[in-house]
């Protein structure tokens, strides 16, 4: 029997309901997402794929529909689910250093073991010689790093990540998927990764979602079948690749 | 190498040839017009500087004005942060508050202080911080009878907005996605407010207290202007005024300038070295 972890009943999301601006993001979504998945949500721009991450953060309440997190139902954010922001969510005036022990400070963590899992995240993401650092003297990817180890360091029990490597250049991306592979399988962790690229889904993924501009519903949910390290010269890759492309385009073709 | 020297002695030198050449000007144009109650000569001025312990006037030595000044402006300023500081955090903290209080505050904010004086003198008269405390008569009587109330609250009023202001600015343009990284991290409300919003409004908040002060400093003279004043550099210029002591307006205004650029360097300083990130983040 695998764990559920997040269960959504028609979840529903409007804004400014009842207003003349009244917008539907989501409607009517249902979702089950199992302990160590590592689920990839692919959507075109507006699909509602941020929203859906902010209501599993916590950091959103659905105006529809109920969410429960391990069978609890979720109405705000924990330090048990974790989330990495796209870019620039790391404090300035804090060194890399203080901004991985960040989480450990509002728990209140005794210092010397805040120490101990800070030296240890560093070296996990490869930093420790920048750790008195400033995030502005970092590049973007390095950043990305800090703040993947930052939300690690709390320890929660799912990560959730809102197109952490889209601001990247495409070397340092694959980089990046790979060390969040590393780690993925180090700790094994439920992770929901959204991504606009369909690539960065193959090949990171378990299970990957398509969700379409049509008021956030899923119009595709697949697992992947390919064994890790995904080779991207294989076939099936390529396959599975062009058939996530071809039901990208079939949405886009709807509106 | 050379040529690097050359360039620093230049970029050091560089600020001081205008005013220099301003100096040159005015005694020049002194010395042309030839009445010190038009235009006092350059070494007319200085001369007070050289002899700085001289009584001018008969109100007593530069410095002596210098400090009773000092002293207002920082019993002003100080009680304008412990008011305009908290004020500040609170309503950029709470959307509520501040929409409660902003109208209200906003509306004083465009009054100049000097409009506040007839108010103020009817207020508080000549009631200083020696009555206040009830000190008896005597040497510390004298001293603390400068400070008056008036005064005082002149200051405070004119070091209070940008002190608020910047502070409320400041703290509600935290970026959203500080504050939601640190809730998913698990981050109380306290922590919300100490450990992002407090920090994160920082260097607005230097900038409230830094042009808070600029802003204490140069209500001087508005404020030593009214009645009941004995001292200060603001008394210094008005009394000089009604003796026609141009001469000594102009010693009077140089301390004001100085003074001020000081405080304003001092600031820059401590911001440059505390809250740098600011300039340098995206």
């Amino acid at each position: 029997m695998d764990n559920i972890v997040f269960k959504l009943n028609n979840i529903g999301k409007v804004y400014n309901e009842n207003e003349k601006n009244e917008l539907v993001v989501i409607k009517n979504l249902n979702l089950e997402i199992k302990e160590n998945e590592f689920l990839c949500i692919v959507g075109p721009s507006g699909c509602g794929k941020s929203t859906l991450l902010r209501i599993l953060a916590g950091l959103e309440l659905p105006t529809e529909g109920e969410i429960y997190y391990r069978g609890k139902e979720l109405k705000k954010p924990t330090k048990d689910i974790g989330m990495v922001f796209q870019n620039y969510s790391l404090m300035p005036w804090l060194t890399v250093e203080e901004n991985i022990a960040l989480g450990l400070k509002f728990q209140n963590a005794p210092k010397k073991k805040q120490k101990e899992i800070v030296d240890e995240h560093l070296e996990m993401i490869g930093l420790t010689k920048f750790r008195n650092s400033k995030p502005y003297e970092l590049s973007g990817g390095m950043q990305q790093r800090v703040a993947i180890a930052r939300s690690l360091a709390n320890n929660p029990d799912v990560l959730l990540m809102d197109e952490p490597f889209g601001a990247l250049d495409a070397y340092t991306r694959i980089q990046l998927q790979k060390e969040l592979l590393r780690i993925w399988e180090k700790h094994k962790k439920t992770i929901v990764f959204i991504t606009h690229s369909v690539d960065e889904a193959v090949y990171l993924a378990d299970r990957i979602i398509l969700m379409s501009k049509n008021k956030g519903a899923i119009e595709v949910d697949i697992q992947v079948d390919i064994p890790r390290i995904r080779d991207r010269a294989n076939p099936r890759y390529a396959e599975l690749n062009q058939q996530l492309l071809d039901a990208l385009e079939e949405l886009n073709k709807d509106e | 190498m050379l040529e690097n020297k050359v360039k620093r002695v230049i970029s050091f030198l560089s600020p001081t040839i205008i005013p220099i050449l301003f100096i040159i000007f005015w005694d020049l144009a002194a010395r042309k017009i030839g009445n010190n109650a038009i235009l006092p000569q350059v070494t007319a001025v200085a001369k007070h500087f050289i002899n700085i312990n001289d009584n001018i006037i008969g109100i007593g030595t530069i410095p002596k004005n210098i400090l009773y000044s000092l002293v207002r402006v920082f019993i002003g300023y100080v009680l304008a942060i412990i008011v305009g500081l908290p004020l500040g955090l609170l309503m950029g903290y709470s959307r509520r508050v501040k929409g409660a209080l902003n109208l209200f505050i906003s509306l004083f904010q465009p009054v100049p202080a000097i409009a506040w004086r007839p108010l103020v003198l009817g207020w508080f008269g000549v009631m200083s911080v020696a009555t206040i405390f009830n000190l008896d008569y005597g040497p510390t009587y004298a001293i603390m009878d400068n400070f008056k109330l008036s005064m005082i609250f002149l200051i405070f009023l004119s070091a209070f907005f940008p002190i608020w202001g910047n502070t409320m600015f400041g703290v509600s343009n935290v970026q959203e996605v500080l504050v939601e990284s640190a809730l998913v991290l698990g981050a109380s409300k306290k922590d919300i407010f100490f450990h992002v919003l407090l920090p994160g409004a920082g260097p607005n908040i230097m900038n409230g207290l830094k042009s808070g002060l600029t802003a204490a400093w140069s209500c001087l003279v508005a404020a030593e202007m009214l009645p009941g004043s004995m001292s200060g550099l603001g008394y210094l210029i008005s009394h000089a005024y009604e003796l026609a002591r141009m001469d000594v307006i102009v010693a009077g205004i140089i301390c004001i300038g100085v003074i001020g650029a000081l405080f304003d360097g001092i600031y820059s300083r401590i911001s440059n070295k505390y809250f740098s990130w600011q300039r340098l983040v995206r």
